[in-house]
């Protein structure tokens, strides 16, 4: 058990997960905390929506904006890299380099107007901006290949398919990871924003909270959505070095 | 065996292959040197596939490889590289296993073929082979890049300057290694390079090119003892031309059997070059030579190097 408790206490993401899930769960249980540290507040809990709820859509929100940013910025890097898609190339980077210069609350309020209220808009405002990163990440990935490496991949007999899958992915792996990165830690901290636009998610107390002064809310939003963003950390931290273990120095 | 007939290749104005024809025998080691820009690496990369020719034929065992399959063509033959190209993210039992994974080999199968081949190169099965590429030296790295070029079994073997980024020591190791590979299993060799000394060491045939067409081809006997103008004779270095001469052949083809000598004996494959080397060093005119099984076969007189070849 001891050996338990030490790894739990040294693990970033096992000790993350472990506070995460406590503070969804067990929130309520802290209302005479957050009672006693604000006396002046007649609600000190937020119990409008569970916590629970709130997690799980804001995780539906940030975490289903990425994947579809993923699948999109992974097939357009990898497009532009292949022989077809190579004139497209310019293109594309044009657009990436003009989305980066929007800060993403700025995406967000242009997209209300548009495609007006609701997690619509704040999924489709989170997947463009997650976009950005990840078809970058994939090319600059796919690029680093070395070409002897494509050479010999080529002489031996692979296909251009068992080339991408085989060996420029897994090659490319920790930069495209480090793009997801990049996008995901984004759409956890705008998803909390796009509940200005009508989403669900665990920035609603912390709305709330700013409108109706009421700090306790506020903290409770946020110490939540600050776990999220740990565990997330940790669990990409996790993700990069399994990927890397080939490199000089990998784990 | 492999035949081009009439083949050319242009890159852009520049010519690199000009209208050559050329054949390579089966189970021959041939040598494929030139200066840069002669053409050499087009010609080896066109054998693959990894180059089309603009106009000509080549035939592969019979088959014109414009009509196959590029991949089920490369598959059919090792390809080593310069630059080794192995895949930095997987062991070095997956590198070596990447040909016969492609074409489906069992499992078992696999794994005693890699083990053999760690063997035949000197690496140490176990050691090495849950290895990654950065841990090995650069060595290392090609003798890998050699063993998964052979792991399929492949009746030819394609090398493009694989030992030049080697160092010297190392260099020798993998030659001797490469000959005596090729002396068991009977692989067609064919090897691009710029160095004489390892043409000369090596092959069975060369090719000199230049400017992309054929200036000579032959033994690397009749390289250095009958070279077919001056870019061949500045090929083969004028200054230390004897030496190279005696480098490429051996002892026992200028021993006199029967004959004893007294002194530590030379074995009888050794080259003439060795031979030279020991007599200065010992300051004696006359070696003793033993055979394979280092029975006495006969002895070796400093005159006997000195005549011409016995040309046959």
């Amino acid at each position: 058990m001891r050996g338990g408790l030490s790894v739990l206490l040294t693990d970033r993401l096992a000790l993350g997960s472990v506070v995460l899930a406590a503070l969804v769960l067990g929130m309520p249980a802290l209302k005479p905390l957050f009672a006693a540290a604000f006396p002046a507040l007649d609600r000190p809990l937020y119990e409008a929506d569970g916590f629970l709820a709130l997690t799980l859509d804001h995780l539906a929100l940030a975490g289903g904006a990425s994947l579809i940013a993923v699948l999109l910025g992974g097939a357009a890097g990898i497009a532009v890299t292949r022989p077809f898609g190579r004139e497209f190339r310019g293109v594309l980077d044009a657009v990436a380099a003009m989305g980066q210069t929007f800060p993403p609350v700025a995406v967000l309020a242009v997209s209300v107007p548009i495609l007006g209220f609701g997690p619509a808009p704040a999924l489709i405002a989170l997947t463009l901006y997650g976009l950005l990163p990840i078809v970058e990440n994939t090319v600059a990935g796919l690029e680093s290949v070395p070409e002897p490496v494509r050479e010999a991949a080529r002489g031996m007999g692979m296909g251009p398919g068992a080339l991408l899958w085989r060996v420029e992915l897994p090659l490319a792996a920790p930069v495209i990871l480090a793009g997801v990165r990049t996008a995901a830690v984004v759409n956890l901290g705008t998803a909390a924003i796009a509940s200005t636009v009508g989403a669900k998610t665990l920035g609603l107390p912390i709305i709330v909270g700013l409108n109706g002064s009421n700090p306790a809310y506020v903290i409770q939003g946020a110490l939540i959505v600050a776990a999220l963003a740990v565990v997330m950390d940790a669990g990409f931290d996790r993700l990069a070095a399994r990927l890397t273990r080939w490199r000089p120095g990998g784990a | 065996m492999i035949v081009f007939e009439g083949v050319t290749k242009r890159f852009g104005a520049w010519t690199a292959v000009d209208n050559l024809s050329l054949t390579v025998a089966a189970g021959e080691f041939r040598v494929l040197i030139g200066p840069s820009g002669s053409g050499k690496s087009t010609v080896l990369r066109m054998m693959n596939r990894l180059i089309a020719p603009d106009a000509g034929t080549i035939r592969v065992e019979g088959e014109d490889i414009a009509r196959l399959k590029p991949e089920t063509l490369r598959r059919r033959m090792g390809y080593v590289i310069q630059n080794i190209g192995l895949f930095p993210h997987w062991t070095v039992e997956r590198n070596i296993a990447a040909v016969p994974e492609l074409l489906g080999w069992p499992r078992a199968r696999v794994r005693d073929r890699v083990t053999e081949l760690l063997a035949l190169l000197n690496l140490d099965p176990e050691r090495y082979r849950g290895a990654y590429p950065h841990e090995l030296s650069g060595g290392q790295q090609q003798r890998v890049g050699v063993a998964r070029a052979l792991a399929a079994e492949p009746h030819i073997l394609l090398m493009d300057e694989p030992f030049s980024a080697l160092d010297p020591i190392t260099r020798g190791a993998l030659q001797a290694e490469m000959a005596a590979i090729h002396k068991a299993t009977g692989t067609t060799v064919v090897f691009v390079t710029h160095d004489m000394d390892e043409a000369l060491a090596l092959a069975s045939r060369i090719a000199v090119l230049d400017r992309g067409r054929l200036v000579q081809t032959g033994t690397p006997l009749d390289i250095l003892t009958d070279p077919a103008d001056d870019r061949v004779r500045d090929l083969v270095g004028r200054e230390d031309w004897g030496l190279k001469r005696l480098a490429v052949e051996t002892v026992a083809e200028r021993m006199r059997p029967g004959e004893t000598a007294p002194g530590d004996p030379l074995a009888a494959g050794a080259p003439l070059r060795q031979a030279l080397a020991e007599m200065v060093a010992r300051g004696t005119d006359r070696l003793p030579v033993v055979d394979g099984r280092g029975r006495p076969a006969g002895a070796l007189h400093l005159a006997d190097l000195l005549r011409g070849p016995d040309r046959a």
